[in-house]
């Protein structure tokens, strides 16, 4: 019985990544890791966060942005564990770069750049997206066409460089060529019963467009350089937690 | 076959230094100054101008002394090795007299001139243009021409100006000079002056033993030399290696291939000549000299010294939209205006990234940095200063490590704006944050806060008031980084800004 049950999964496990080469996906030619996303990664295809590829942020106000630099951020720790530099490209006064540090990020690993007109941030993050010694690439862009994010896409497959696509006040979503579209809203943080204060930054965070995988969304909070799962601890326990960590 | 008789030419830049700083600063020609540099404990005069020398300051001399006679007299400070890289650039700049060129410190040169002398015109002719064109460039100058640089030097510190001394004539040349014209120090020019000697003649012929048991082998030495009884070696300057290449067009280049095509045989041979010197590049020049005369130019900068022609010629590709040629260039010149060691120990970008990438990261540096005016490339450093806007500065180097540490202790917004900007609140209490505030048109209810964390002005850099900030949160979990400005006192309202936000 048990075996027959292994055989199944395992006709399963076949039937699935048979269906993705089918859909055209290619599966990245050396072994990647799950970087620690935990749940979210489940919804991507075999269950690994795909990296060489664009991912794609979306949020109208200021604050979704905020929320979406501050997702980033974490993702970009994650990266960056592994290996190397990252860029950031954007118009002029951005991001704040002493806040990195409190998602894991050496501020100054991270290169800045600033540049004048949108249009040149799409020229830097190509050129940026080429350079193979690079973790990560994240740019901050309002409007993006398929053409144009099929060019990065394309960029980015070749060099393995992950890029991250934030795009601020879009005029018009439409589609694009990136391998996944996020977007990320506050949620209000949970406290200790009759704590004050401000608890850890919470999102609500939607996958609304994955290329072979499942649009799903999730709860986390951000606290002790990972993400967790909002469902997965009762605010009591994350205060022990917090508080055996600064004891 | 008779050898050729060596000709030296010895130049004395008396008011060397002092003639420096008026080159620069005009204004100070009508003024006595003095240059004075700390001396064990005190200002000693290192330099005089002709004008402070005429009124007996000397070199050597405190400062103070100096100022107890001369109040209005005008001290500068002088700054150690300046003085040698100066008659280095005079050395090479005068090497169209002749190939030898030595210096000779503190204060003059030497010219090996044998056999040069005739392109002028003649010993005098050669003399005088020396002489010349170093005054209407505004250096006091002497010099002499003699067979032996003992004798031109001589002649040149206690001489007449621009003298020449005939071949084979030095013995009567010295002869009527003091003992301190043949290079000695101090010392013996004292023992000399003590035992009566006061000129060169009047020891001139005694056996060298004597000398030499009595003042030691220095001053025998040094008078064979200027006598020329004794050779004397000269340290010639070594001109820079100039990196520069040329490229003549026999038509016009009018078109953007055309420049790229140059620019590859160009950048080759430069590339070549680097990298077989062990020197890599940090800033190229293209000039293209257009038909009508007009001079175009272009230029680029690379992170870390470099020789790699792929890299240079990417550069490179990205100027040539800027370069206009018009009817036609017809010369071209790639000039390295900054050329380093390669084989430096080249310190990585970042620890942790193999060379090879560092490598890449560095060339794309580079490129989005050669889209001048376009792109600013930075790298951010902390900054120990706790007022929000100062708590970071920008690395002035690729590879300038952090001195402190970047602190996480107290909540920072990730996006922050670049003014605070006010905002409206509503049921503000003393030393709480409001409940609710308005922003840009929208209300929010704060729910949670936290606070306050006051932050004081640097009062030596802005005066104004100090800041209390609070984060706080609304009803849909959006966080906001708030201040009140100054203290909250019922007399006056209270002023509040948003400052950030945070993720």
């Amino acid at each position: 019985m048990v075996s027959l049950s292994n055989r199944k999964r395992a006709i399963i496990n076949q039937l699935q990544t048979d269906i993705l080469r089918w859909q055209g996906f290619v599966l990245p030619q050396t072994p990647t890791e799950q970087i620690g996303l935990g749940q979210i990664e489940k919804a991507f295809p075999n269950g690994i966060f795909p990296t060489g590829c664009i991912h794609e942020f979306v949020g109208t106000t200021i604050e979704q942005a905020s929320a979406s630099s501050g997702f980033i951020s974490g993702i970009l720790s994650l990266l960056m564990r592994q290996q190397g530099t990252c860029l950031w490209i954007g118009l002029p006064r951005m991001l704040y770069p002493p806040a990195l540090k409190n998602f894991g990020i050496t501020p100054d690993r991270v290169i800045f750049i600033t540049v004048r007109r949108e249009r040149e941030i799409l020229w830097a993050m190509e050129e940026a997206l080429k350079c193979t010694g690079l973790a990560a690439v994240v740019a901050e862009l309002s409007e993006l066409d398929f053409i144009r994010s099929r060019r990065l896409q394309l960029a980015a497959e070749k060099s393995k460089v992950t890029g991250f696509i934030l795009r601020g006040k879009p005029v018009q979503v439409g589609s694009t060529a990136c391998a996944a579209r996020w977007q990320i809203n506050h949620l209000p943080s949970q406290l200790e019963p009759g704590m004050p204060g401000v608890g850890f930054p919470r999102w609500n965070v939607e996958l609304l467009k994955v290329r072979n995988g499942n649009p799903s969304s999730w709860q986390v909070e951000w606290f002790s350089g990972q993400f967790h799962p909002v469902s997965q601890y009762t605010t009591s326990t994350l205060w022990a937690m917090r508080n055996q960590k600064i004891g | 076959m008779m050898e050729m008789q060596k000709r030296y030419v010895s130049i004395w830049f008396r008011y060397l230094m002092t003639d420096r700083l008026t080159i620069r600063q005009p204004a100070l020609k009508p003024i006595p100054f003095v240059l004075a540099a700390p001396q064990h404990g005190r200002m000693r005069i290192t330099a005089a101008n002709p004008l402070a020398t005429a009124q007996g300051v000397h070199t050597g001399m405190a400062t103070a002394d100096a100022k107890a006679f001369m109040p209005d007299l005008l001290v500068v400070e002088d700054k150690p090795g300046i003085q040698e890289k100066l008659l280095n650039r005079l050395g090479v700049r005068c090497m169209c007299y002749t190939p030898i060129v030595a210096p000779d410190h503190p204060d003059g040169l030497i010219f090996d001139s044998s056999g040069c002398a005739h392109l002028w015109g003649g010993e005098t002719a050669y003399l005088n243009t020396i002489i010349t064109r170093l005054q209407n460039n505004g250096y006091h100058v002497q010099a002499a021409l003699a067979d032996t640089i003992g004798a031109a030097w001589a002649a040149a510190h206690y001489g007449q100006s621009s003298t020449i001394i005939k071949s084979g004539t030095q013995r009567d040349a010295l002869s009527p000079l003091p003992p301190a014209a043949l290079r000695i120090d101090g010392i013996t020019v004292q023992r000399l002056h003590k035992l009566g000697l006061r000129t060169i003649g009047s020891f001139m012929d005694m056996p060298p033993s004597v000398l030499r048991r009595r003042f030691g082998n220095h001053l025998a030495c040094r008078l064979r030399q200027a006598l020329g009884h004794e050779d004397e070696a000269l340290q010639p300057l070594h001109p820079p290696p100039l990196y520069e290449e040329r490229l003549p067009c026999l038509d016009p280049i009018r078109t953007a291939t055309g420049i790229e095509i140059a620019l590859e045989k160009l950048v080759e041979p430069l590339c070549s000549r680097l990298a077989r010197a062990g020197k890599g590049l940090r800033k190229a020049t293209l000039v293209g000299y257009r038909v009508d005369g007009k001079i175009i130019q272009a230029t680029i900068g690379t992170n870390r010294p470099t020789a790699y022609m792929k890299h240079i010629l990417n550069l490179f590709s990205l100027k040539i939209p800027q370069l206009e040629p018009a009817l036609g260039i017809e010369l071209f010149v790639l000039k390295a205006t900054a050329v380093e060691d390669l084989n430096l120990p080249q310190g990585t970008l970042w620890e942790g990234t193999p060379e090879s990438e560092d490598l890449a990261i560095a060339q794309l540096l580079d490129k989005l940095a050669g889209k001048a005016g376009i792109c600013t490339v930075s790298r951010f450093l902390p900054e120990e200063n706790y007022w929000p806007e100062r708590s970071f500065k920008p690395a002035s180097t690729p590879t300038e490590k952090p001195t402190s540490e970047w602190l996480d202790d107290k909540p920072r917004p990730i996006r922050m704006l670049a003014k605070p900007e006010p905002v409206d609140v509503m049921a503000p209490i003393p030393d709480y944050p409001p409940m609710v505030f308005q922003y840009r048109g929208e209300r929010h209810h704060i729910k949670k806060a936290d606070g306050p964390e006051r932050i004081e002005r640097a009062w030596w850099l802005d005066s104004g008031e100090h800041r209390d900030y609070y984060c706080v949160e609304d009803d849909q979990g959006r966080r906001y980084w708030l201040f009140r400005l100054g203290h909250s006192e019922d007399s006056q309202p209270q002023q509040w800004f948003i400052h950030g936000f945070f993720a």
